[in-house]
């Protein structure tokens, strides 16, 4: 691809860096507010509410340690990726994008699994206040997972061809920043009872 | 971010994980001890380490400009802000010349069954 035909979010510099990654960490610093005020609600409430514990027992840290595992396992097979894609190996670091979507799809699954023995034992979101909060904020989190895996795939489809490679960069920050939501996400869930 | 890296030392990633895994663990074993403040520490300080962790070594952000952990730091502190000001209201049943409007419900309805209880 020419220089002429490619994306101003990687010509241009306008801030000491890429645009594109520059809007990555727009992105981040948004959805920083975004959970930052969900999970900040989320301890307030809890703190003030003793009785939450009698729920939250019912979580299953297994489930969470599990699942926290396999994200920082996709963590690790991402940031491998960039590795690959700055030494100019598109198809490895494709190779190893694919096994962080792997790592995603195990999460979702899991995570169905979990949420489907929780409902049928009768705690859904209108439950009670806790149920709420840890159907949002599991769910959000979830939609970031699902969002984050599908544009893995995108990138993976060119640097699977040697195009693009720093894309591979901007898609692991952001999946990084996803697991860094869950690592607070686990104890406060699944651990604080 | 090609020519960064290069001229910083180079991460061991898989030693990072081990490392992150090994976190994980003592965060799940924490509760066993059944000390409260035990279990508080190996929670969510293991889980700062965690965040700072992945936000150093996979995300690279010490080797942004400077700015980005500036942004980063700024939005950080609005969360404590937006804490320190809703908290109060959420946490507390009455404060100077306001009461929660639940909290006086409850408190009638408690004060009530007493006189009943009493009369009887």
């Amino acid at each position: 691809m020419s220089s002429a035909a490619r994306p101003i979010a990687t010509t241009r510099s306008a801030a000491g860096m890429p645009t594109g990654k520059l809007a990555v960490w727009w992105v981040i610093a948004s959805e920083i507010v975004i959970f930052g005020g969900l999970l900040a609600s989320y301890i307030m409430h809890r703190l003030a509410h003793d009785a939450w514990s009698a729920q939250a027992a019912h979580t299953n840290t297994w489930i969470g340690a599990f699942n926290t595992m396999v994200l920082l396992t996709s963590s690790l097979s991402a940031v491998l990726a960039h590795q690959a894609a700055e030494r100019g190996d598109g198809p490895k670091a494709a190779r190893l994008l694919y096994a962080t979507v792997a790592g995603a799809l195990t999460f979702l699954v899991v995570k169905a699994f979990e949420w489907s023995g929780e409902i049928g034992e009768g705690f859904t979101i209108t439950s009670s206040t806790f149920w709420s909060f840890y159907y949002t904020a599991a769910g959000l989190h979830a939609s970031h997972v699902i969002a984050g895996a599908i544009l893995m795939l995108f990138v993976a489809a060119d640097a699977r061809r040697n195009l693009e490679l720093h894309r591979v960069e901007l898609i692991g920050i952001y999946w990084h920043f996803v697991d860094i939501v869950w690592i607070f996400l686990f104890p406060l869930l699944y651990i604080a009872k | 971010m090609a020519h960064a890296h290069a001229t910083h030392h180079p991460i061991n990633y898989i030693r990072v994980w081990f490392i992150l895994v090994l976190l994980l663990i003592v965060s799940v074993a924490g509760p066993f001890l059944g000390i409260r403040w035990v279990t508080l520490l190996t929670a969510f300080g293991i889980a700062c380490i965690k965040a700072v962790m992945v936000a150093r070594n996979f995300m690279h952000i010490n080797l942004e400009q400077r700015y980005i952990s500036y942004v980063i730091i700024t939005v950080l502190v609005f969360m404590l802000l937006f804490f320190a000001g809703v908290s109060p209201d959420v946490m507390k049943k009455e404060g100077s010349g306001w009461v929660k409007p639940s909290w006086k419900a409850a408190a009638a309805a408690s004060s009530a069954a007493q006189g009943g209880a009493a009369h009887h």
